[in-house]
C-alpha cells in the first residue's frame, strides 16, 4: 500500500466528495426552501445544483488558464496535457451547469412575462448568452487542438488561444449581464435573490459548493494520469 | 525607439502592399457589396429599424471575417520569415493591428453607406452616434480577428478555424453594439449607450494588450 501523500490526499477528496453530495442531495430535495418570491416556489431548490455547478466550471475554466499560461513559460507538455483535460471538465460542468440553468428559467422566468413565450426553453437573459459563449469557446479550442498533427505546436498555439479567448470572454461573463441588465439573479435589476436564504439553506448549498470543487478536482486527477499513462505505454510500444 | 520605427515601417509595408495589389481590396469591396445586395434583395426596403439593426451587424461581422482573415494566411511562409529577421514580433502584431482596424473603418463605412442606400436610410434618428457605435465596433472586430486569424494559420483547415474561433470571441462585441446601435436608432441620448461606447473600447484595449503579450509565443517555431 502506498502511504505518499497523494495517495492519502485522494482518499481525504473521496471521502469529501461522498460526504458532501451526499449531504447536499438529500437535504437539497427535503429542506424547506425560502417562499419570499413566489415565481420561484419549489423551484428555488435548483439553487443548490446549478450554481455549484457554474462553481466548478468556472474553477476548471480558470485552472486550464493557468496551466496553458504555465505551459507556455516552462515549455513542459506536462502543463499542455492539464490545461486540455481542465478544458474538457469546464465543458462537462459547464454543460451541465447550462441544462439545469435552461429547466429553471423555462419554469420561473417564463411566467412572469405577458409578451414571451410562457414555455420559452431559451429566454435570451445575457447571463444565459455568456455561458453559451463559453461552452462554445471550449468547445472551438478543442477542434483548434485536433487540426495538428504536431504535439508541440498543438501545445503552443492552443495555449495562446486559451489564454487569448478567456482574457476576451472572462471579464464578460461578469461585465455584460450587468451593462445590459437582465432577469438573472445578482446581475441586473434584482440583487435580493439571495437575502431570502436562512443559514442552514446556505450551508447546504456551501457543502454543495465544496463537493463539486472537489469533485472536479478528483475527475481531473484521474484523467490526468490516465492520460500521462496512455502516453508512457506509447512511448513503451515505439521503443519495442 | 527602434519599437515606433519598425512598427510605422511595417504599417507602411501592409499600406503600400494594399495600394500595389489592388485586386485584394477591390476583392473585400465587392464581398460587402454582394453580400449587401445579397441580403438586401431578400428583406427589399420594408425592415423595421430594430431588425435592420440586427442584419447589419451580422453583415458586418462576415465582412469583417472576411476582410480580416487574409492578414497572417496571404503570407507565404518564406516572406514572414524574411519579416521575422528584420522586425520582432510586438512590431508586427501592433502593425498588423493598426493595419487592420484601419482596413475595417473603411471597410464598415462602405457597407453602411450600400446598406443605407439599397434598403432603406432615414431610419436613423441619430447618425452620428450610430456611426460612433459602428466604427468602435468594426475596431473591435479586427483587434479580435487578428491575432485569432493568425492562431489559425498555424493549422491546417484554416477557414473554418478561423470562424469556429472568432466566433464566440465576437459575441459579447456583437451585443453590445446591437445594443448601443439599435439606442441611437432611436435618438436616445449620448449618455445611454454611453456604458456600451465606453465598454467597447476597453474591450479593443484588452484585446490589443493581451495580442502583443501573447504573439511572440505564436512566433518562435
Amino acid at each position: 500500500m502506498d502511504y505518499s501523500w497523494k495517495s492519502i490526499a485522494r482518499i481525504m477528496l473521496g471521502i469529501t466528495i461522498l460526504a458532501c453530495f451526499s449531504y447536499a442531495i438529500y437535504a437539497g430535495l427535503s429542506a424547506k426552501v425560502p417562499y419570499q418570491n413566489p415565481m420561484n416556489g419549489q423551484t428555488a431548490r435548483n439553487f443548490f445544483f446549478h450554481v455549484p455547478l457554474w462553481f466548478g466550471a468556472m474553477l476548471m475554466g480558470y485552472t486550464s488558464v493557468v496551466y496553458s499560461v504555465l505551459y507556455l513559460r516552462k515549455n513542459d507538455l506536462k502543463w499542455d496535457i492539464r490545461a486540455h483535460e481542465a478544458a474538457k471538465l469546464m465543458l462537462l460542468f459547464g454543460l451541465l451547469g447550462l441544462a439545469t440553468g435552461i429547466v429553471w428559467s423555462r419554469v420561473t422566468w417564463g411566467a412572469d412575462k405577458a409578451d414571451t413565450d410562457p414555455q420559452a426553453w431559451w429566454p435570451w437573459d445575457p447571463k444565459q448568452t455568456s455561458a453559451l459563449t463559453c461552452v462554445l469557446l471550449y468547445a472551438g479550442y478543442m477542434v483548434l487542438r485536433r487540426s495538428f498533427d504536431d504535439t508541440t505546436q498543438r501545445a503552443k498555439v492552443s495555449g495562446v488561444y486559451n489564454i487569448f479567448a478567456a482574457a476576451s470572454i472572462y471579464p464578460l461573463f461578469y461585465v455584460l449581464p450587468k451593462v445590459l441588465g437582465g432577469r438573472h439573479p445578482n446581475t441586473g435589476t434584482d440583487q435580493t435573490a439571495l437575502k431570502g436564504l436562512t443559514s442552514s439553506q446556505f450551508s447546504i448549498f456551501w457543502m454543495a459548493v465544496l463537493g463539486v470543487i472537489c469533485l472536479s478536482i478528483a475527475i481531473l486527477d484521474l484523467m490526468v494520469r490516465y492520460r500521462q499513462t496512455k502516453m508512457a505505454l506509447e512511448a513503451l510500444e515505439d521503443e519495442v | 525607439m527602434s519599437f515606433f520605427r519598425e512598427t510605422s515601417a511595417l504599417l507602411k509595408k501592409e499600406l503600400l502592399l494594399e495600394w500595389k495589389q489592388k485586386y485584394a481590396l477591390y476583392g473585400m469591396l465587392l464581398y460587402s457589396l454582394s453580400m449587401v445586395f445579397v441580403v438586401s434583395m431578400a428583406v427589399q426596403r420594408n425592415l423595421p429599424p430594430q431588425a435592420w439593426n440586427v442584419i447589419f451587424w451580422v453583415i458586418l461581422m462576415f465582412v469583417s471575417v472576411n476582410a480580416v482573415a487574409k492578414s497572417f494566411m496571404g503570407e507565404r511562409t518564406g516572406q514572414l520569415l524574411y519579416l521575422y529577421n528584420l522586425a520582432g514580433p510586438r512590431a508586427i502584431i501592433v502593425a498588423k493591428i493598426i493595419y487592420n482596424c484601419v482596413l475595417m473603418l473603411g471597410i464598415s463605412i462602405v457597407t453602411l453607406v450600400f446598406f443605407l442606400l439599397l434598403s432603406g436610410s432615414g431610419k436613423i434618428v441619430d447618425p452620428l452616434q450610430f456611426g460612433v457605435v459602428v466604427l468602435i465596433g468594426s475596431m473591435a472586430f479586427a483587434a479580435n480577428l487578428t491575432l485569432v486569424s493568425a492562431i489559425a494559420s498555424k493549422a491546417q483547415n484554416q477557414a473554418t478555424l478561423l470562424a469556429v474561433l472568432s466566433f464566440p470571441i465576437m459575441v459579447p462585441e456583437m451585443i453590445v453594439g446591437i445594443s448601443a446601435s439599435s439606442k441611437a436608432i432611436q435618438g436616445l441620448p449620448w449618455m445611454d449607450s454611453m456604458s456600451e461606447i465606453i465598454f467597447s473600447i476597453c474591450f479593443v484595449v484588452i484585446i490589443a494588450a493581451v495580442s502583443v503579450i501573447l504573439f511572440p509565443f505564436l512566433w518562435k517555431e
